[in-house]
């Protein structure tokens, strides 16, 4: 990991000072540290995208091909007729300034240019130089820009400072949308091969194998196999899940997250035991393992190009409709995109849950069920047998999503479910949670080492409110619904507020669950004993 | 001090004394008075068309509303019906409280690092000066059909009397013009003082508010202290309305020149600036969407043709260890 300064010298290190030059003046910093590595050729080459020989943000000259203005021009012109978005947030930002304090980056650097508003004017001004009257014949004093390959660094470096989370737009007064902003941005790089590698990889390794950490079908197999023998040695119950089963009633997809690291796989371990006790008829897809969606953050061709399976996969085993798992830009991506991309889910039937029969009518036309909606449902339906005291160690607050919560407003299924399985819960404050979430300063694709110092900045937000439920009513459990999360928010939670763990919900269902046939546990998912004072 | 204000400042005291010596001095009041008054009204109308069908020429491909309340899920779940809603009457109230009441600014919060922990206060400030601002031209611009329409409609005589509701001086004074004047220099002082916002403002953000700060203190001029000669510009300004237009005997004054003026420069300014935001907030694909992308297909007209990567391809590349692990394949 590299060097980042100590948890008291970051926070005292914020400055809100404004710069004394204008914004345009200040040159982009691309030292060591402040970039997320460029994409490996090959991994761009495997998925046909631009390609470009070694590269790295620190170089003087980035080696732009010749023709790079008008493969900018073309592409911004491009992307303005096909998204009435860009051509409205092009034009219609007032700079009231409401944006700049809400971002997650903003508040933990001080960057004035992660102020949303001026991640817009990054793009803004070069619109207005090629595409306005008065941005053409006014020039500067009517905010007008000539691109150069500065602004393409200073690009790079700012559209990869914002992880698309959409908090921005909440108050904004004309919802311009940054992650709008930023996946243009990206896209628009892209078309020069100006990618990222943890990105670019994650993609290519999607493509070929089904998922982003590149486990192969016997390998992803394995896993899952490996967790039900914890299962076992947890609960004495075997259970034996089904891969690529032709004719099973339902698909479920999570993200491969879950079957790789913790505490994601503590989660997986709950889906697995959930659903072995409802005796639910599931299987899970090699093919389709992976639930996330690394191309939302690359470009809409490329999320088209990975999501495709999931549809494809549905059809070819049968099944009646999906159910997916825990996972924030996944679920983006479904809500917002699937079926529009890759629809229409024709082949499949409205969901219905077949243990409480409740129909999924929300779930209609993508036939796509959140594990949070089909759980609460199950719970309200008192189709489980819980016994929350197995979590009376864990003081739980919950941290949404950025994407379930402002691309898809998934606020109270999890809150219910956390409620039902867990005796403790605790909100943060009011300002940081639900539409006001703040994001773990890692996602789309941020969740790399190399940028740590700043992960940690725009991770201050969330875990500043952790930190307040922590002191205030001793929350030791921060669980949330995204792999990304499970992810980025134990490193976030060590380095600010060092007492606090990170589950999914579904590992608490998982604890709470007392299935039938099962020994007495003496230990939680984690293999720790479920009462501390047992210790 | 700083270069973009200045520079606006500069514009409009120049664009005000060019009126000022073309109509009042020159004696070009058929040039001021009706001439450019048309002009400015065509462009507009043609900027104005011509901004909105650009807008609307591109499609809206995805469906992405930012929510910003619970979804509409299982029966027993409350949705937030306005916040994120899940169809046209929800969208419909969504779209009134945020361009009728602007919501989302309502909403606006300060943060600030407070010892150990980060604040986020709730700050109306933003909020209330827009609200202002924007209602008080609203009513002044109604009011200022009286000039137009001949007899004037009850409404706008309505809205005199309530704006007039306080009864004092001679003219009576209107509220909506005083407001007017306060709330453009509140949001020009934010502008100016609040760092930030001086740091991410441009010369296109204070060129409308000193021309409106100029428009409002010659029409404030104009009623209260020189007392202009209301019947003549009625005469005017039927005369435009009606197209019978002529310049009323013995001309008008030149500030009346300079305020109408800085009016049709701020008509002809409207299509080609940020102020289209009056247009643009209705096509917002993030507020006037409904989330119910779930429930309903919503089409992408250029939805492209991609390469997959097909399970047949996925099985040729793995079907050995698929085998030998016991997973279940196509071909054998």
């Amino acid at each position: 990991m590299v060097d980042i300064l100590k948890p008291e010298e970051m926070y005292n290190s914020i400055d809100y000072t404004i710069p004394s030059d204008r914004w345009e003046a200040v040159p982009t910093d691309l030292s060591g540290g402040k970039f997320c590595y460029p994409a490996k050729k090959k991994n761009q080459d495997y998925l046909g995208l631009v390609t470009r020989d070694e590269w790295s943000p620190a170089d003087e000259d980035w080696k732009l091909p010749d023709n790079w203005e008008q493969i900018i021009y073309e592409g911004f012109k491009d992307r303005l007729e096909k998204y009435r978005s860009l051509k409205i947030f092009m034009d219609i930002c007032v700079r009231c300034g409401a944006c700049a304090d809400k971002c997650h980056f903003f508040i933990g650097s001080g960057d004035p240019k992660n102020m949303p508003v001026l991640r817009a004017e990054l793009l803004r001004s070069v619109y207005r130089k090629d595409f306005t009257t008065a941005g053409k014949i006014l020039g500067s004093i009517a905010g007008a820009r000539k691109m150069t390959p500065t602004v393409i660094k200073e690009w790079f470096s700012y559209f990869y400072q914002c992880s698309e989370c959409r908090r921005c737009s909440v108050y904004c007064p004309y919802g311009i949308d940054t992650a709008e902003i930023t996946m243009m941005g990206r896209e628009l790089l892209s078309l020069l091969g100006l990618n990222i590698n943890w990105i670019i990889e994650p993609v290519a390794n999607c493509f070929r194998t089904g998922n982003h950490l590149g486990i192969q079908p016997h390998a992803f197999k394995e896993m899952i196999d490996f967790f039900c023998d914890d299962i076992e040695e947890i609960t004495g119950i075997k259970i034996n899940p089904s891969f690529n089963r032709k004719g099973a009633e339902i698909l479920f997809i999570t993200p491969s997250g879950d079957a790789f690291a913790d505490p994601g796989t503590y989660t997986m371990m709950g889906y697995l035991m959930l659903f072995e006790h409802i005796g639910l008829d599931y299987t899970l897809s090699t093919y389709a393992s992976e639930g996330g969606n690394f191309g939302l953050f690359t470009s809409s061709e490329v999320m088209k190009r990975l999501n495709g399976k999931m549809y494809a996969e549905a059809k070819r085993l049968g099944v009646k409709w999906i159910l997916g798992g825990e996972c924030g830009h996944m679920w983006r991506v479904i809500n917002q995109y699937m079926e529009t991309m890759n629809g229409p889910a024709d082949f499949m039937e409205v969901p219905v849950n077949p243990i409480t029969g409740t129909r999924f009518d929300n779930a209609a036309s993508t036939k796509m069920v959140h594990i949070a909606e089909f759980t609460a449902d199950l719970i309200k339906n008192n189709k489980l047998k819980l016994d929350p005291s197995r979590n009376d160690k864990f003081k739980v607050t919950y941290h949404d999503s950025c994407n379930p919560a402002r691309g898809m407003g998934l606020l109270d299924e999890p809150r219910y479910v956390l409620k039902g399985v867990c005796n403790n819960f605790y909100e943060m404050p009011e300002n940081t949670i639900k539409e006001q979430t703040f994001c773990c300063g890692s996602g789309s694709g941020l969740n790399t080492e190399e940028i740590m110092d700043l992960r940690m900045r725009g991770g201050l937000p969330r875990a500043n409110a952790v930190k307040h439920v922590h002191d205030k009513h001793g929350v030791n459990m921060l669980a949330c619904i995204c792999a990304i999360d499970r992810a980025a928010l134990p490193p976030l939670m060590d380095y600010w507020v060092p007492e606090v763990g990170v589950s999914g919900i579904h590992e608490l269902v998982g604890n709470a669950l007392v299935m039938d046939g099962e020994i007495e546990r003496t230990t939680d998912l984690r293999f720790e004993p479920l009462n501390e004072e047992e210790e | 001090m700083n270069v973009n204000y200045l520079s606006s400042l500069l514009a409009v005291v120049v664009l005000g004394l060019v009126a000022y010596v073309g109509a009042g001095i020159a004696g070009l009041q058929g040039v001021f008075g009706i001439f450019i008054p048309y002009l400015a009204v065509v462009i507009f109308i043609a900027g104005f068309v011509n901004r909105v069908m650009g807008w609307a020429k591109s499609p809206v491909p995805f469906r992405i509303p930012t929510t910003c309340g619970q979804q509409q899920s299982l029966d027993w779940i409350k949705q937030n019906k306005i916040e994120n809603p899940s169809n046209l009457f929800g969208v419909i109230a969504r779209m009134f409280l945020e361009i009728v009441l602007f919501r989302s600014l309502f909403k606006n919060t300060r943060t600030e690092i407070v010892g150990d922990r980060l604040s986020y206060k709730w700050v109306v400030w933003l909020w209330l000066f827009a609200i202002m601002f924007h209602y008080s031209f609203l009513a002044v611009v109604v009011r200022h059909l009286r000039f137009f329409l001949d007899p004037v409609p009850f409404l706008v005589k309505f809205l005199e009397q309530i704006d007039g509701i306080l009864q004092v001086g001679l003219p009576g004074v209107y509220i909506s013009g005083i407001t007017l004047l306060v709330g453009a220099i509140l949001l020009l002082l934010r502008r100016i003082l609040i760092p930030k916002v001086n740091y991410i403002s441009r010369a296109a953000d204070y060129f409308p508010l000193l021309l409106i700060i100029g428009i409002a203190l010659t029409g404030l001029t104009m009623r209260y202290f020189t007392k202009v000669d209301v019947v003549k510009i009625k005469e005017l300004t039927m005369g435009l309305a009606t197209f019978h237009s002529g310049v009323p005997e013995g001309g008008l004054g030149g500030l009346f020149f300079v305020h109408l003026f800085l009016v049709c420069i701020l008509v002809v300014y409207i299509p080609f600036s940020k102020l289209m935001h009056m247009g643009g907030v209705f096509l917002s694909p993030t507020r006037n969407l409904a989330n119910n992308s779930r429930m309903k297909r919503h089409i992408n007209p250029w939805n492209p043709k991609v390469k997959f990567h097909t399970y047949d391809e996925y099985e040729d590349d793995f079907r050995e260890k698929m085998i030998e692990a016991g997973l279940p394949v196509e071909k054998e």
